[in-house]
């Protein structure tokens, strides 16, 4: 066990764990941010998906010893009332069914709208094809985006 | 029309503290009267409720008009927790706004069929969501009329407002405490569907602001004071035992708290997952084994070897299929095989229990929390009153939490280890740990006999299952030599309900091998099915029984045939029909594909539906859509094999899911309609896989007679 520092939603922590304790079971289980999701373990399904200093990260196979001072976002700290555009657009386009495969869907998306503000219909699947969702939401995660994009 | 509801009090009525007005109502005893008054339409629901007990919801207004609705049945993304609401809210006549909606707890004596499956909540619950609604509305109007002096006959309602013939207002929080002193009304009108306001409008789905900012809503993500996780290790191979194991290494552990064996499996116990996890996998196990194991190939010669046998019990039998036959011009008979698909269920199986000597608490995700707290009080000895099951929100069903495995091994694991527990599968554990939709095969045969279908002989087979075939459903009726027959090829390998069970492979092969048919003949797809849907209704009328209307099947295939432009497809677009009927729904549906660097691509399916009345468009397109495109992912790409009782594939790096650049535009269309609900969550997935072979043999000349199609098809990453 060891001590790490992290910067979580912009509050600080310290947390006692084992190095190879990936980031996304610090979030669920020491911190109780459970808005990131486990799917796979293996960063095959986008669902742990988390910012670090605003860049998408799979936080299943990322160990808390591998986070210096990078700024951790999860999906509980992505807008402060809940609002971020593409969180809107999820609300238009009433996009989640089950909806656990989403925090992942709307953090991967955010980072793309961060670096791509206007994505092709091409780029944002390119961008989105690591995030599986079971209940097939794909063609209305894909609108709000685009809708997103616009505003 | 407006309908008068003649029913024995079904309806508890009690004042809630601080004014305001709690309504309970029965729900079968409701359904039961309704049939027996020969108001609603039989849908086979005496026999469908035989097994189950008495019901009562509630609706609650407070006196400041807020009206909280419980939801009974579990929610994983079908929509039920707003859908069954908004049918209450209308009839009630309340705005959506001033409506909360909650989850109950499972409660046999409150609620009915607090079950997620079978495309069923909306059809079982409509005239009893409506009654409910109807009956709080008339005593909140009748109280009302009371405190005026007027008759109820001259109040109206909107919104929650009751306003009188002078004009005079009153808001249902205002009136609700009288009203519970109301005697519950005999007769109950509900509003003519004409008049809907809520039903039939896009209501965005009650919990989407917790989903979007990650609230605690998930089994996954429910705790309690005290709670230690555990991971299972369970037989690799299945038809394994346990032999010995070692837990030296998984005690060194940090965060391990104790190992304990239960059965043939070992549970690890932690203070967080990731402890749990490593010492799992550091556990040393022998396995030896129990039952002989099997692999994919020795159930792929004993199927094929069923579907050259006849059975001793056809499922059904009508005419001289053996004289069609043998007068045949020719006869076609082609074989479709599929595999074992594990659920996927995007939130793996995970459970909470708290046992202790006298009661057992259970938290978790389940379609079916009845039957978990009857198999979890068998197995710990209790009374079923000594044990509670807590719903949360389901991440995906898809059938598999319709089992209880999972509950069972937490509560055997907590009252062992003496702890509250949450039990956790990884995603290997999940796709490993069994409940598959089972391995199936299909042969099929026809006679043609003057370019038409003289006799139609189906002989299925699969793994763990009494019936692969539909004998009441299409092309039964159509064809008047029919014969359908099925072998059970017993397996040590478990299966589950996975999404349209049966049909979601038997409707592939049917309308696959129609196809074919159609074009040996030289008929059109589309008129081929229109003139055997013809047949059925000619045959109905000389008295003979099957379970669809031809004329709503006509209605889907003639109007996707119109909306897709069928057979006048653009330049390079190649087509392909299909049409089935499951969960009394109707669905027909054209699929496009185009050639891009030799290979197939699926652009775009058009599906047409006949499903009653829309409760919740917006909700009703995502489940149509989730269903399609689930059915082609799996269709392309679902596979699981066994070798040696070991499945093959255990996370997403070997088993390959549909992903968004896959996945073609979907336009969907409802059949207007102002009849009652039929099911959704299934019935658009079983056809789809057709739709896709069909218009991938139109534009290749290859005919695909085996899911998943990207293996036959030679696609990369399959």
């Amino acid at each position: 066990m060891a001590t790490y520092k992290l910067i979580v939603n912009k509050k600080k922590y310290k947390v006692d764990v084992d190095a190879d304790t990936p980031v996304l079971w610090v979030l669920r289980d020491q911190l109780n941010l459970v808005g990131t999701k486990y799917g796979c373990g293996i960063a095959q399904c986008g669902a742990c998906t988390v910012h670090l200093d605003g860049k998408a990260v799979r936080s299943c196979v990322m160990p808390v010893s591998a986070v210096q001072k990078q700024e951790i976002t999860t999906i509980e700290g992505l807008s402060e009332k809940g609002n971020h555009p593409l969180q809107e657009a999820w609300k238009t386009h009433d996009v989640p069914q089950c909806g656990y495969c989403q925090a992942g869907q709307i953090m991967n998306a955010a980072a793309l709208l961060a670096s791509n503000p206007k994505p092709t219909e091409e780029e944002i699947e390119t961008a989105m094809q690591g995030n599986i969702c079971r209940c097939a939401t794909y063609n209305s995660i894909k609108a709000a985006i685009q809708t997103a994009s616009t505003k | 029309m407006e309908t008068t509801y003649n029913r024995r009090s079904f309806f508890k009525v009690s004042a809630v503290a601080g004014g305001g007005l709690l309504v309970g109502f029965n729900w079968l005893a409701s359904y039961q009267s309704a049939e027996a008054a020969g108001t609603t339409q039989a849908v086979g629901t005496a026999q469908a409720l035989a097994d189950l007990s008495e019901i009562n919801g509630y609706i609650q207004i407070d006196s400041k008009g807020l009206v909280t609705i419980m939801s009974a049945n579990p929610e994983g993304g079908q929509n039920v927790k707003t859908s069954m609401p908004m049918i209450i809210a209308e009839e009630l006549d309340v705005a959506w706004a001033s409506v909360v909606v909650k989850q109950a707890p499972l409660n046999t004596k409150a609620f009915v069929r607090q079950v997620a499956g079978g495309s069923q909540s909306l059809r079982f619950g409509w005239k009893t969501l409506r009654l409910a609604g109807a009956t709080a509305k008339q005593m909140l109007v009748g109280a009302a009329a009371k405190k005026w002096g007027v008759n109820p006959n001259e109040c109206k309602v909107s919104e929650g407002i009751i306003t009188n013939a002078k004009g005079e207002k009153i808001s249902y929080g205002e009136i609700a405490s009288e009203a519970a002193k109301m005697e519950v009304p005999k007769d109950v009108t509900l509003k003519n569907p004409q008049d809907f306001k809520i039903i039939g409008k896009s209501t965005t789905n009650v919990d989407i602001a917790a989903i979007t900012q990650g609230k605690p809503l998930f089994g996954l993500d429910f705790k309690r004071e005290g709670m230690l996780y555990a991971i299972a290790l369970r037989p690799p191979a299945f038809g394994q035992k346990l032999e010995k194991f070692d837990a030296t290494e998984t005690k060194k552990i940090k965060g391990v708290k104790d190992v304990i064996q239960f059965g043939d499996k070992v549970a690890v116990i932690a203070d967080s997952t990731w402890a749990a996890m490593k010492g799992q996998k550091a556990l040393k196990a022998q396995w030896k084994e129990g039952t002989k194991v099997e692999s994919t190939t020795e159930h792929d010669k004993k199927m094929l070897e069923f579907l050259a046998m006849p059975s001793d019990k056809p499922k059904r039998l009508d005419g001289d299929v053996k004289a069609a036959f043998a007068n045949a011009d020719k006869v076609i008979e082609k074989i479709y095989q599929a595999p074992f698909l594990p659920h996927n269920c995007l939130e793996p199986m995970n459970f909470f229990a708290d046992v202790t000597a006298d009661k057992a608490d259970l938290v978790g995700p389940t379609q079916r929390p009845e039957e978990t707290r009857k198999q979890v009080a068998a197995l710990l000895g209790m009374k079923e009153e000594q044990v509670t099951v807590d719903m949360t929100r389901i991440g995906g069903g898809f059938g598999r939490r319709l089992m209880w495995d999972f509950a069972l091994e937490v509560a055997e694991i907590s009252k062992l280890a003496k702890k509250p527990i949450k039990l956790v599968f990884t995603r290997e554990d999940d796709m490993t740990a069994g409940q598959y939709r089972p391995a199936s095969k299909y042969k099929f045969r026809v006679a043609i006999k003057d370019k038409k279908v003289s006799a139609y002989h189906l002989t299925g087979t699969g793994t763990n299952g009494q019936n692969f075939t539909r004998e009441n459903f299409f092309p039964a009726g159509a064809i008047d030599n029919l014969l359908m027959e099925s072998h059970n090829l017993e397996s040590n390998i478990s299966v589950a309900p996975w999404r349209a069970p049966i049909t979601n492979f038997l409707a592939f092969a049917e309308q696959a091998f129609l196809d074919e048919v159609a074009q040996e003949i030289g008929v059109d797809a589309v008129k081929f099915r229109i003139d055997l849907f013809e047949q059925a209704k000619a045959n109905a009328q000389k008295g003979v029984k099957f379970e669809y209307d031809p004329d709503k099947s006509i209605g889907v295939i003639k109007l996707v045939a119109e909306k897709a432009n069928w057979g006048k497809p653009q330049n390079g677009v190649y087509q392909g029909f299909s049409t089935y009927y499951s969960h009394n729904t109707y669905v027909a549906q054209v699929a496009e594909v185009v050639m891009q660097n030799n290979q197939p691509v699926i652009k775009k399916v058009i599906c047409v539906i006949d499903c009653g009345i829309v409760v919740n468009p917006i909700a009703a397109i995502n489940q149509s859509e989730g269903g399609i495109i689930d059915g082609i992912g799996h269709a392309m790409f679902g596979d699981l094999t066994f070798v040696d009782g070991k499945p093959q594939s255990n996370n997403f790096n070997k088993f390959r899911m549909i992903r968004m650049p896959e996945v073609p535009e979907v336009e969907i269309h409802f059949v207007p309609s102002l009849g009652d609900p039929t099911g959704l969550g299934e019935p658009t997935l079983p056809p789809v896989g057709a739709a896709v072979a069909n218009a991938i043999f139109s534009a290749t000349g290859k005919r695909l007679y085996n899911f998943p199609f990207a293996k036959e098809l030679g696609i990369q990453g399959s």
